[in-house]
C-alpha cells in the first residue's frame, strides 16, 4: 500500500498541539485553506484579531458594516466557488450580519461566519453587546453552533465549513464566547473531522434518471429550465449541460440565479423566465409537454400563478434538496442528487440508447418558438434625448463583453434590465440577491468579487436608492485600492416600488420617490474615488470608456428616464401566457383583485 | 400554500425523527414548525442513547399528504436530523401515552372514580384522604375518556407526555 500523503496540518505539525482558542480558529481557517475574510472587530473577538495580526497567510478585509462583510463574503463565495468566511463582533455585530445570512440561505451560498460572544459565564445576563446569537440566526443559517469548550471549537470550525459546502449550500455561523478564545486546548486537524450524520446525497438513483430520459426521448414540446443549482455545482455542471443541450437539441432558459450556466449568445437559449422574464422562454414553459427542472425551485417569480403553470407537461426536477421537490410545483420525476452528479449520467444514457426525438415535432417547435421570438419582447422605444436605462445596459454589455468582466447588481428594476441585457457566456460571472431581494446587495459583493480577482472588470449594475443602503462600503474599495465600478441607473425613483404603484395603484406614488439625493460625483470624491455622469445617450459611450480605462474605484450616475417601465412582465397572480408585452403595456392583462395581494 | 397541497384531506400522522442529541436540536425541530406553519398536536423527546448521544423526538402532526412529505424533506434537511420514519403511513405501529391525572374527592365519587380507575388499569400514584392522582397509559383516545370521565368527579389537574410510538415487528428505525 501506498504511504499516505500527509495532510496539510500534519506536514504543518499543528494537529493534537495546545494553542489558544484564537489561535486555533486562525489555523482551522488556514487548515480549510482559507485566504480571505471579510470582517469588523468589536470587544468580543479581540482576541481572534489579535491572533490574526500577527499572520499574513489571512487577509483580513475591513468592511464598514456588518451587512457588507457578509454581502462581500458572498461575492467573493460566488465567483470563486469557494466558501466566504466572514469574522463579526457579538452583538451589534452579528444583528448585523443577519440580513446577509438571510440572503445567503435563500440564494444557498455557502459562508462560514464566525462572530464573537461574551464570556460563557455573562451569557444571558444582558451583558453588553449580548445577544442570543445562535437564536437570532438559527432560521437564517443552515447549521449553527456556539462553542462552549474550548476541545470542540476545532472540530467544530471544520464541520461549520462541511457544513457550509456540502448538499445544497449555506451560511454557518460559529458563536465563540470570548473567554473560549483565551482558553486553551488541544488542535484537532480536518482530516480527522466528519460530520456524525450529515451526509447529502449527490448521487442521483440511476431508475428515474432512466425514466427522465426516456421522456425526454419521447418529447415533442421539451424545454430545459436550469437555476442556481447549476452554477453551485461547479464548472463541471454548466460544461454537461452544453452537452445536454447540444445532444438533446432542447431549448434552455433559466431563472435569474442561473445565468451564465448555458452560454447566451448559443442559439438554444431563450433568455431568462419569469416575472420579467423573455415571452419566448415564459410560452415556451407554458406549451412544454416535458419540462426539465436542473437545478432551480419553482420560486413564485418563474411560475406565476400557480394553478396556470406549465398545464401540461410532465416535469423532471433534478435537485439536491429533497425538501424542493413538490414544495410548490407537483413532478412526475424526481432525482435527488446533485446537477453535476446527475447531468453526467443522464448525458451518458441518452448517448448510450442513442436517444433521439421526433425530428419533425422537434422542428415545429423550434418554429414556433422562433414566433415568440419574434415579438422581440424584450424591445424598447430607444431615445435620442433621454438615456433608456435598457440602452445603458446595452451599451455597457457591449464596451465590456470581451473582458475579463463580473457582474453585480442591487435589486429592482436596473437588475432586471441588467438580467434581460446584459448577456452571460460563463457561469461564476453574475452575481445578484435572487431569493431574499436585498437591496444594497451589489456594492458590497462587488468587493469581494474583486478581491477575489484582482485584475477583473468588476461592475455593480445599481440603482440610485439601492445602493445607497451599503454606500459607505466605497470606503472598504478605496482602502485596498479595488477598482469596482459602480454603474448607477439614476432614476430619482425606486423604480420597480413606482412601477407597482403605477400599476397596482393608480399612480399614487407614496414614497418612492428618491428626495433629497447626493451628488453622486461629488461623493465619489469625497469617498477618495472616482465620479463620472452621463446625461445624454451622445456621451454615454465614452463616458462608460472613460470609467473602465480609470484603474480606481468609479461611482458613474447615468441620469435615465424617470419614468421607464420593466416589461415584459407577468403581472401578479397572472400565468405564463400572459405577459405584458412593451408593445401591449396598455392594452395587456391587468392584475386581478386576488393578485394584488402578492409581492 | 400551493393549490395542489390545499385542496386534499387533512390526515393525522406520528412521526419518529432520530437527531443528534445537541444544544438547540429541539428549537430547531420547532422553530421549523412554526416558521413553515405546520401543525404540532403532540411532541415529545428524549435521549434514547447516551453512547452515541442520540435524542428520539416523536411528533404528532396534521396535513395533506403532500405537506407531510415537505414536513418530513424540511425536518430531514436539518443537520442534525439523521432520520425521519412516518409511523402511520409507512408502518404498523404501537403508540402510547401517559397521563397522571389528580382528583379530588369524598363519599361516593371518590369511590367511582376509583372503580373507574380500575376499569382502566390506572395506578394510583399518590393519595391523600381527599384525592388521588392516578397513573394511566395507553391510546391517546383512552386517556381522553379517562380524563372526561373523571372531570365530574373531581378532576383538579392533568399532566400528559404526548405521544411516542415506535413500529412492530422485528426491524429498528
Amino acid at each position: 500500500m501506498a504511504a499516505q500523503t500527509p495532510t496539510r496540518e500534519q506536514r504543518a505539525g499543528t494537529a493534537g498541539r495546545q494553542m489558544d482558542g484564537a489561535h486555533m480558529v486562525i489555523q482551522a481557517l488556514l487548515d480549510q485553506g482559507v485566504d480571505t475574510i471579510f470582517g469588523y472587530p468589536g470587544g468580543a473577538v479581540l482576541p481572534i484579531y489579535d491572533a490574526l495580526f500577527e499572520h499574513d497567510k489571512i487577509r483580513h478585509i475591513l468592511v464598514r458594516h456588518e451587512q457588507g462583510a457578509a454581502h462581500a463574503a458572498e461575492g467573493y463565495a460566488r465567483s470563486t466557488g469557494k466558501p466566504g468566511v466572514m469574522l463579526v463582533t457579538s452583538g451589534p455585530g452579528a444583528t448585523n450580519a443577519v440580513t446577509g445570512l438571510t440572503d445567503a440561505l435563500m440564494d444557498s451560498i455557502p459562508l462560514v461566519c464566525l462572530t464573537g460572544q461574551v464570556a460563557t459565564h455573562l451569557i444571558g445576563s444582558d451583558a453588553f453587546q449580548e445577544c442570543d446569537t445562535v437564536g437570532i440566526t438559527r432560521p437564517c443559517t443552515k447549521h449553527n453552533y456556539l462553542v462552549k469548550d474550548i476541545n470542540d471549537l476545532s472540530r467544530i470550525i471544520h464541520e461549520a465549513f462541511y457544513v457550509a459546502t456540502n448538499g445544497r449550500p449555506g451560511p454557518v455561523v460559529i458563536d465563540i464566547p470570548k473567554d473560549i478564545q483565551f482558553q486553551s486546548g488541544v488542535y484537532t486537524g480536518p482530516s480527522q473531522i466528519r460530520h456524525r450524520t450529515y451526509r447529502p446525497k449527490v448521487k442521483g438513483d440511476y431508475a428515474p434518471i432512466q425514466e427522465a430520459v426516456e421522456l425526454m426521448a419521447g418529447a415533442e414540446r421539451p424545454i430545459l429550465y436550469t437555476g442556481g443549482g447549476v452554477i453551485n455545482s461547479g464548472p463541471v455542471a454548466s460544461q454537461l449541460l452544453r452537452e445536454l443541450a447540444r445532444s438533446t437539441g432542447f431549448p434552455v432558459t433559466s431563472t435569474l440565479m442561473g445565468l451564465g450556466a448555458f452560454p447566451a449568445a448559443d442559439r438554444q437559449w431563450l433568455g431568462m423566465l419569469g416575472m420579467h422574464g423573455t415571452y419566448e422562454a415564459n410560452m415556451a414553459m407554458h406549451e412544454c409537454d416535458v419540462m426539465v427542472n436542473i437545478g432551480a425551485r419553482f420560486d413564485d417569480r418563474v411560475t406565476g400563478k400557480l394553478e396556470e403553470f406549465s398545464p401540461r407537461s410532465k416535469k423532471i426536477h433534478i435537485d439536491i434538496d429533497p425538501s424542493s421537490i413538490n414544495k410548490n410545483v407537483h413532478v412526475d420525476v424526481p432525482i435527488i442528487g446533485d446537477v453535476a452528479h446527475v447531468l453526467e449520467d443522464m448525458v451518458r444514457i441518452w448517448k448510450a440508447r442513442n436517444a433521439r426525438t421526433d425530428a419533425a415535432a422537434m422542428k415545429q417547435w423550434w418554429d414556433r418558438i422562433d414566433g415568440w421570438r419574434g415579438r422581440k419582447s424584450l424591445s424598447f422605444r430607444n431615445s435620442s434625448e433621454v438615456i433608456k436605462p435598457q440602452h445603458a445596459v446595452q451599451r455597457l454589455y457591449e464596451l465590456t463583453r470581451h473582458r475579463n468582466t463580473y457582474i453585480t447588481t442591487e435589486v429592482g428594476q436596473h437588475q432586471m434590465w441588467a438580467a434581460q441585457h446584459y448577456h452571460f457566456q460563463e457561469p461564476n460571472r453574475w452575481m445578484t440577491s435572487g431569493g431574499l431581494g436585498t437591496m444594497g446587495y451589489g456594492l458590497p459583493a462587488a468587493v469581494g468579487v474583486q478581491i477575489a480577482h484582482p485584475d477583473a472588470l468588476v461592475i455593480d449594475i445599481a440603482g440610485e436608492a439601492s445602493v445607497l443602503m451599503t454606500m459607505q462600503e466605497m470606503s472598504t474599495a478605496v482602502q485596498y485600492r479595488l477598482p469596482i465600478k459602480i454603474f448607477i441607473l439614476n432614476n430619482e425613483y425606486m423604480g420597480m416600488v413606482r412601477q407597482w404603484q403605477q400599476l397596482l395603484h393608480g399612480g399614487r406614488y407614496s414614497h418612492s420617490y428618491s428626495e433629497a439625493l447626493p451628488d453622486f460625483v461629488k461623493l465619489a470624491e469625497a469617498y477618495g474615488c472616482v465620479g463620472l455622469r452621463a446625461r445624454t445617450p451622445d456621451e454615454l459611450d465614452a463616458k462608460i470608456e472613460e470609467m473602465i480605462s480609470v484603474d480606481r474605484p468609479v461611482i458613474f450616475d447615468c441620469v435615465v428616464d424617470k419614468q421607464e417601465n420593466c416589461y415584459p412582465m407577468i403581472p401578479s397572480g397572472r400565468g405564463h401566457h400572459e405577459m405584458i408585452l412593451p408593445d401591449t403595456e396598455d392594452g395587456g392583462p391587468g392584475i386581478t383583485e386576488e393578485g394584488k395581494m402578492l409581492v | 400554500m400551493p393549490p395542489f397541497i390545499k385542496d386534499a384531506p387533512i390526515e393525522r400522522r406520528t412521526l419518529s425523527v432520530l437527531v443528534d442529541n445537541e444544544a438547540g436540536v429541539l428549537a430547531r425541530v420547532i422553530a421549523l414548525f412554526s416558521a413553515r406553519g405546520y401543525n404540532i398536536e403532540s411532541l415529545t423527546v428524549a435521549e434514547v442513547d447516551r453512547a452515541s448521544h442520540t435524542s428520539r423526538i416523536t411528533i404528532v402532526t396534521t396535513g395533506t399528504a403532500m405537506m407531510i412529505e415537505q414536513i418530513k424533506a424540511q425536518l430531514d434537511r436539518l443537520v442534525p436530523v439523521s432520520k425521519v420514519v412516518d409511523l402511520t403511513a409507512e408502518h404498523e405501529a404501537v403508540e402510547r401515552e401517559m397521563a397522571l391525572v389528580k382528583v379530588q374527592g369524598t363519599g361516593e365519587k371518590r369511590v367511582e372514580a376509583m372503580r373507574l380507575s380500575d376499569i382502566f388499569r390506572a395506578r394510583i400514584v399518590d393519595t391523600t384522604h381527599s384525592s388521588f392522582v392516578f397513573e394511566v397509559s395507553g391510546a391517546p383516545a383512552k386517556l381522553d375518556k379517562f380524563i372526561e370521565l373523571m372531570r365530574p368527579l373531581g378532576l383538579v389537574d392533568v399532566s400528559r407526555t404526548g405521544v411516542v410510538a415506535i413500529s412492530r415487528g422485528p426491524e429498528g428505525m
